[in-house]
C-alpha cells in the first residue's frame, strides 16, 4: 500500500455552525448514507439493474458543498450521482423511482442510476462517461457570466458546482475546461472527490502527480486540498470558492481526499483495495465524526440525532413504497423527448 | 434583392439572428478577431462583443460540451466547426450530450444549438480535411442534419436551425462558399425539414445534396438535351429525410438514383434505400442506384481525387442507364 497521504488539519471549532445548521447538514448525510444502504439492498433483491455507484462515504463532499450553495446555483455530477441529486433537493421519492424505472423518476424512467437530473433542482446530470460532465458544467458557468456581462443581468451571479473523481483529473476535458474556466474568470468550483480508486486503478498508479489541488496551479487558479471526511472542512472551503465565484473573482480546485466505503460499483468484487486501508478510512467516517463534533460542541443531544436517523429512515421507507407502486412508463411514450416541440 | 455570395449569405444570417434575439452566440476556434476560417463571421464581434462571438482554445470536445451547458441553461449557441471534420474528437459530446440528453433527462433539458462549418471534399486538401461526417452522426439520436446548397437555401436554413429547440448539425460545403446568388432584402425562413425540388421531371429521380446537386444539375443539362426529363430533389434534410416529398416523386417517375459525396458504405444513400424498399418497393420499375463516393481516405493526388468523388459524367450515364432500363 502506498503511504497514505497526511489529512490537511482544519480546526473545527473556529468554524462555529448553529445548531440549526449542524442539524441540516447532518440531517442531509444521513439522508444520503441511508439512501444508498436501501440501495444496496434493492439491488441484492433484484429489484434494481443496470451499474449502481453508492457514494457511501464520502457524504461530507456532497452536503459540504452543495449545502453551502444557493437553490438557483448548479450542481453537475458523474454516475455516482444519487446524492448530489439528494442535497440538491431532488425528492428521494424521484431519485428512488428513477432507480425502479418509473415515470415518476426525476428522469421519467429514461435515464437511471447514471443519468439523473431536474431541471427544477439545476441538476444538470448525471453523466456516466469520464470527464464529459465538466465541460457542460463550464457552460453553465458560462451561461451566468454571459448574463451578466453580455446581457447586463445584475442579478445573474449563480455559481455552479462541478463534482468528479480523481480518475478524471488524468483526462483532457479537465485541463481543457480548467483552462477556460480561469481563461474567462467563469464561476465554477472543480470539486475532485479523490477516493484513491479509479474501479481497479489506484489514483498513485494513474497520475505523474498525485496532489491533484497543485494541478491548478499552473492556470493561475486557486487549488485547495481538504479532509474530504469532514463536512465543517469541505463547507468552509466550498464557502470561500463560491464567495469568490459569485464576486466575479472565478474559478476554484477544491480537492477533497475521501473514500468510497463501497466497492466501484455494486457489480464491483472490490478485490484490490487492502482490509487495512479499508479500516483506516472506515475509522474516519464523516457521519459519525459529524456526531461527536455535534455532541462535544453540546449544540445537539442524542436523542434529537435519533429523531433525525429515525425521521429519514421513514422517508426512505416511503420513498421505496413510492418507487414501487409509482407507473413504468407508457409504451406509447417510447419516442416522447427525443426532439423537442418548439 | 442583393446579390450575395454564400459566406456572407450565413454571415447575414447569424447577424439577423443575433439581432433578433440576445440568447444566441457564436463560439469557436478563430471566430472572433480572425473572422472564421471562411469569414462567415467576419466582424461580428466588434458589433456585438468578445463573449457573444467567443474565441475558444482548440479543444472541441471541452467547447462542445460547454455550448452543451449553455444551452441547457437558456442560450442558443452557434459553434462553428473550422472544419467539419475536427468535430470528430467532439463525436461523444456531440452524440452522448447534444443528441441523447434530452431523452435521457426525460424531458427535462433541450439543447437548442446549431453546430455548423465548412465539410465535404474539397480540392486537394487530404483525407482529415475531406469528411463528410454526415454519414457518420446520422444514427445518432435527437440530432438533426442539414445540409445547405445555396446562397438562398443556407441563409434562410440556419436562419430556422438557430430558432430551432434541438441540437442541429448544420452544413455547409467547401468549395460553396463562393457561390453568388440574388437574395431577397425582406427576412425569409427555410423550413428545416422540407426537402427542394429543384427541377420538376417525370422520368427519373435523382436524390441529392449539398454539393452534388450542382454536379445533378450538369449531367440535367445533357439529359435534357437527349430528351430525358429527370426530376432533382435537394435533400436538405439529412435527418430526418423528408418523405413526403421523396415518396410523392417515386409515385410520379418510379425510377431513383441517389447522388451523394458521402462514402457507399453506411452512407445517407444506404439508409435512403433501406427506406425505399420499406415503404415504396412497390412503385419502382428498377432496382435504386447509388453514386456515392468511393470507400476509401480521400486522397491528396488531384487525379486519384477526382476519381474518389461522383462526376457530372457519371451521372449522366447513370441515368441514361436506367431510363432506357439498362440498370
Amino acid at each position: 500500500m502506498v503511504q497514505e497521504r497526511t489529512l490537511p488539519q482544519f480546526q473545527a471549532p473556529a468554524a462555529q455552525i448553529s445548531a440549526e445548521e449542524g442539524l441540516m447538514l447532518y440531517e442531509d448525510m444521513v439522508l444520503g448514507r441511508f439512501f444508498e444502504d436501501k440501495c444496496a439492498e434493492m439491488y441484492y433483491r433484484g429489484k434494481m439493474f443496470g451499474f449502481v455507484h453508492l457514494y457511501n462515504g464520502q457524504e461530507a463532499v456532497s452536503t459540504g458543498v452543495i449545502k453551502a450553495l444557493r437553490h438557483d446555483d448548479y450542481v453537475c455530477s458523474t454516475y455516482r450521482d444519487h446524492v448530489h441529486a439528494l442535497s440538491a433537493g431532488v425528492p428521494a421519492q424521484n431519485v428512488m423511482a428513477e432507480l425502479f424505472g418509473k415515470e415518476t423518476g426525476c428522469s421519467r424512467g429514461r435515464g437511471g442510476s447514471m443519468h439523473l437530473f431536474s431541471s427544477e433542482h439545476n441538476l444538470l446530470g448525471g453523466f456516466a462517461f469520464i470527464g464529459e460532465g465538466i465541460p457542460v458544467a463550464l457552460g453553465a458557468a458560462f451561461q451566468s457570466r454571459y448574463r451578466r456581462d453580455a446581457l447586463g443581468q445584475a442579478d445573474a451571479d449563480q455559481v455552479t458546482a462541478c463534482f468528479f473523481g480523481d480518475g478524471t483529473t488524468n483526462n483532457g476535458q479537465f485541463f481543457e475546461c480548467l483552462n477556460m474556466a480561469a481563461l474567462w474568470n467563469l464561476p465554477i468550483l472543480f470539486v475532485v472527490e479523490n477516493n484513491k480508486w479509479a474501479i481497479g486503478m489506484a489514483h498513485e498508479r494513474a497520475t505523474s502527480q498525485p496532489e491533484i489541488y497543485r494541478k491548478a496551479s499552473v492556470f493561475g487558479m486557486p487549488g485547495v486540498e481538504v479532509d474530504g471526511m469532514d463536512v465543517l472542512a469541505v463547507r468552509t472551503a466550498a464557502q470561500t470558492a463560491i464567495a469568490r465565484a459569485r464576486a466575479g473573482e472565478g474559478p476554484t480546485l477544491i480537492e477533497c481526499l475521501t473514500y468510497r466505503f463501497r466497492g466501484h460499483s455494486l457489480a464491483d468484487p472490490d478485490e484490490l483495495r487492502s482490509k487495512v486501508e479499508k479500516e483506516t478510512w472506515l475509522a474516519r467516517d464523516p457521519i459519525k465524526r459529524f456526531e461527536v463534533y455535534l455532541l462535544e460542541n453540546n449544540l445537539v443531544d442524542e436523542d434529537t440525532l435519533r429523531g433525525i436517523r429515525d425521521r429519514v429512515q421513514t422517508l426512505i421507507d416511503d420513498a421505496l413504497t413510492f418507487a414501487e407502486e409509482s407507473p413504468e412508463p407508457s409504451p406509447d411514450d417510447l419516442y416522447k423527448y427525443i426532439f423537442a416541440e418548439s | 434583392m442583393a446579390e450575395t455570395l454564400m459566406f456572407n449569405a450565413l454571415r447575414e444570417a447569424i447577424d439577423e439572428e443575433m439581432a433578433r434575439d440576445e440568447t444566441v452566440f457564436v463560439l469557436g476556434e478563430d471566430v472572433g478577431h480572425y473572422g472564421g476560417s471562411y469569414k462567415v463571421t467576419k466582424d461580428l464581434y466588434q458589433k456585438y462583443g468578445e463573449l457573444r462571438v467567443l474565441d475558444t482554445p482548440i479543444a472541441e470536445n471541452s467547447f462542445t460540451g460547454m455550448a452543451v451547458g449553455a444551452a441547457m441553461t437558456g442560450l442558443r449557441p452557434i459553434i462553428e466547426g473550422m472544419n467539419m471534420g475536427f468535430l470528430l474528437l467532439a463525436f461523444n459530446q456531440i452524440a452522448n450530450n447534444a443528441g441523447m440528453l434530452r431523452y435521457t433527462s426525460g424531458g427535462n433539458f433541450k439543447i437548442p444549438m446549431v453546430i455548423r462549418g465548412p465539410g465535404g471534399v474539397g480540392r486537394q486538401l487530404g483525407a482529415e480535411h475531406s469528411q463528410r461526417l454526415e454519414a457518420y452522426f446520422q444514427a445518432v439520436p435527437g440530432l438533426k442534419i442539414v445540409a445547405c446548397s445555396t446562397a438562398y437555401n443556407a441563409k434562410g436554413l440556419l436562419k430556422s436551425a438557430i430558432r430551432d429547440d434541438n441540437p442541429v448539425l448544420f452544413f455547409e460545403h467547401v468549395l460553396l462558399y463562393n457561390l453568388k446568388e440574388d437574395l431577397p432584402n425582406h427576412e425569409y425562413l427555410v423550413p428545416l425539414d422540407k426537402a427542394e425540388v429543384v427541377r420538376p421531371g417525370k422520368d427519373v429521380t435523382i436524390l441529392t445534396y449539398s454539393r452534388m446537386r450542382h454536379h445533378v444539375m450538369q449531367a440535367v443539362k445533357g439529359l435534357v438535351a437527349k430528351g430525358i426529363d429527370p426530376e432533382v430533389i435537394d435533400l436538405i434534410s439529412l435527418k430526418p429525410l423528408d418523405f413526403a416529398t421523396i415518396g410523392a416523386s417515386i409515385q410520379k417517375t418510379h425510377r431513383v438514383i441517389i447522388v451523394e459525396e458521402c462514402m457507399k458504405t453506411g452512407g445517407i444513400g444506404a439508409e435512403i434505400i433501406a427506406s425505399i424498399n420499406d415503404q415504396y418497393f412497390d412503385e419502382l420499375d428498377a432496382p435504386v442506384v447509388r453514386l456515392s463516393s468511393q470507400d476509401i481516405p480521400t486522397p491528396y493526388n488531384g487525379k486519384l481525387e477526382s476519381l474518389t468523388i461522383v462526376q457530372p459524367k457519371q451521372i449522366e450515364t447513370a441515368v441514361e442507364h436506367m431510363v432506357a432500363l439498362r440498370v
